[in-house]
């Protein structure tokens, strides 16, 4: 995968006037989501309890169909720890791949994404108050966390956006990189405040900065299922749009755009589905700002296919990344967040560099 | 044409029509106020070439021109397109890209973006054509292909062109009416030949303009 990776992309960069774009038809379609399918059952097989391949499909296959289950099968592990864990960061994955898309599209800037622009950080900051002060819904016990992390999200976005266009109008990648990485830096420093004083909380808040998917449930899988099928539904609608602001805003309205009414409906959903991603997982870094750079290396820029890329490549990577922090310490789990900075900052400075010598 | 000195605000007028600033009072079209309208449908009937013009990521010449018929297929479930692919042809045929059509866009030099946009422009078919100073950082060979284009597409009956240019010789060469503006306002608008009189052009511009004409003009007939 990797070596057709770097073939694509060197004879992109040989032949600069043709592109060779590849295709992506059904097949290709077909051919991701067998991939997606074997990377769950991967994750679902390896960790501290080694399942079988065989062992896991059986389990999962006679509880969709409510079929008794073996007895020699581990399925509690497989059904109530390994599978929920697994859908989520499938979901997961998929949806801070395409909101990040959408942003890099929306922004024209090739660095944005939920955290670079301090917008899940927002978010972890709205979850953490919740919890802190136990603002809950009535009968949906993480619903309060969820709410705030949502309304943090697009408030954090709002105020980033508005920030940099005070300081430089053209709304240039610089400007928004450095006032998001200053605004993170701000929250951060208000959430370990957070953490200080409220020390009876102190290991349930701590992993909204580092990113876990331990211990989620079904309810929660439903719930990010829910949010990522409705948003990625409005997202995949504004396909058109999203490739019309490739020409700049003033020329998308020029063809037609409403560019408030879109440019709003983009930012709401994004931070709807950033909002529901930190309050189940916390902040998980990079994913956003580095699959949908591989995705439009695969595919191209266009939003229609961009979008469908980015959520499978986005929920192969999360896959990945957790089976690395589960198991890369067993029987220590690191925080998801971590292996995701550490692979995402050295793929986001090549990236960088790569942009900046294809723009010379 | 649409001519004056900086500031006189022919980019704000402009802008003004396609709508992409405040303003107060009305701009008419054929007696319906412009204001009333979805940006979907002025765009159906009026297209802007802007002064400047590039594109974010790696974006086919076709991919772009394409993007002209946004307006004919806008809406919630995105209406069906009949002519679109049609046009889109049409334009990249006019202005000689079919060759370059899966050319990224990232490597085309500033004369061969412009004429995608230009492209663009010619699949959105709208009936008026805004085009802001489309010759500028351009070299001589693009300027007149890019007004021969122009004047191609406006062969075809129903259609008008309203450009901005500085160049008050490309203004005499290619336009038929005029309109000077200084400071924000209207000083003449008619037949170029009644517009741009010498002494209009000393109110405007605070010299005589013919005199600067023909000074340059005798540089080259010096040769």
């Amino acid at each position: 995968m990797l070596s057709r990776l770097l073939r694509f992309y060197e004879v992109t960069m040989q032949d600069k006037r043709q592109l060779k774009r590849e295709q992506f038809t059904p097949v290709t379609y077909l051919l991701l989501t067998v991939a997606l399918f074997f990377t769950m059952v991967l994750c679902i097989c390896i960790g501290s309890v080694r399942i079988s391949f065989s062992d896991t499909v059986t389990a999962v296959w006679n509880a969709v169909w409510k079929l008794p289950i073996p007895e020699n099968i581990a399925k509690n592990i497989i059904l109530n720890v390994r599978l929920p864990r697994v859908l989520c960061v499938v979901l997961a994955g998929g949806a801070l791949s395409i909101c990040g898309a959408a942003m890099q599209g929306l922004l024209r800037n090739p660095l944005a994404d939920g955290s670079t622009m301090g917008v899940s950080s927002g978010a972890a900051l709205g979850a953490m108050i919740a919890i802190a002060t136990g603002f809950t819904l009535p009968g949906f016990s993480f619903g309060g966390s969820m709410i705030l992390a949502m309304v943090f999200a697009f408030g954090s976005l709002i105020l980033i956006l508005s920030l940099s266009y005070a300081l430089d109008r053209s709304l240039s990648t610089g400007s928004i990189i450095l006032i998001g990485v200053i605004f993170t830096m701000f929250i951060s420093a208000i959430i370990s405040l957070i953490i200080t004083f409220a020390s009876d909380h102190t290991r349930s808040l701590s992993f909204w900065t580092m990113g876990s998917f331990s211990g989620v449930n079904y309810d929660q899988v439903k719930i990010l299922c829910a949010a990522l099928v409705l948003c990625g539904a409005i997202l995949f609608r504004f396909s058109p749009e999203l490739n019309a602001f490739a020409i700049g805003e003033d020329n998308a309205r020029h063809i037609g755009v409403n560019v408030k009414r879109v440019k709003l409906i983009i930012l709401i959903t994004v931070s709807v589905l950033i909002g529901v991603c930190v309050s189940i997982a916390g902040t998980v870094s990079f994913v956003g700002l580095i699959m949908p750079h591989i995705a439009r290396m695969l595919v191209g820029p266009n939003h229609k296919r961009l979008l469908p890329a980015s959520l499978f490549s986005g929920a192969i990577f999360l896959l990945l990344a957790d089976l690395a922090a589960r198991t890369l310490l067993s029987p220590v789990e690191l925080p998801i967040g971590v292996v995701t900075s550490l692979v995402g900052a050295v793929a986001f400075v090549i990236i960088f560099y790569k942009t900046r010598k294809v723009r010379s | 044409m649409l001519a004056g000195p900086n500031g006189a605000g022919k980019s704000t007028l402009i802008e003004t029509i396609a709508q992409g600033i405040p303003y107060t009072g009305s701009i008419l079209w054929q007696d319906q106020d412009i204001h009333t309208l979805k940006p979907s449908q002025l765009a159906r009937m009026i297209g802007v070439l802007s002064q400047r013009n590039n594109v974010s990521y790696a974006y086919s010449v076709e991919e772009v021109v394409g993007l002209g018929r946004y307006a004919h297929r806008a809406g919630l479930f995105s209406g069906k397109d009949d002519e679109g692919k049609g046009q889109v042809e049409k334009a990249l045929e006019m202005t000689g890209l079919t060759d370059l059509r899966h050319a990224s866009m990232l490597t085309l030099s500033g004369g061969e973006t412009q004429r995608v946009f230009l492209a663009q422009v010619f699949a959105q078919n709208p009936q008026v054509l805004i085009l802001d100073e489309p010759a500028n950082h351009l070299d001589l060979k693009y300027q007149q292909h890019i007004f021969s284009l122009i004047r191609q597409w406006l062969q075809e009956p129903g259609r008008a062109v309203l450009s901005v240019v500085h160049d008050l010789s490309l203004a005499r060469k290619y336009g038929t009416h005029a309109i000077l503006m200084d400071h924000g306002k209207c000083i003449s608008q008619g037949e170029i030949s009644e517009v741009m009189t010498p002494d209009n052009l000393q109110q405007v511009y605070g010299m005589d303009v013919y005199e600067w004409m023909r000074e340059m003009l005798s540089q080259w007939q010096e040769c």
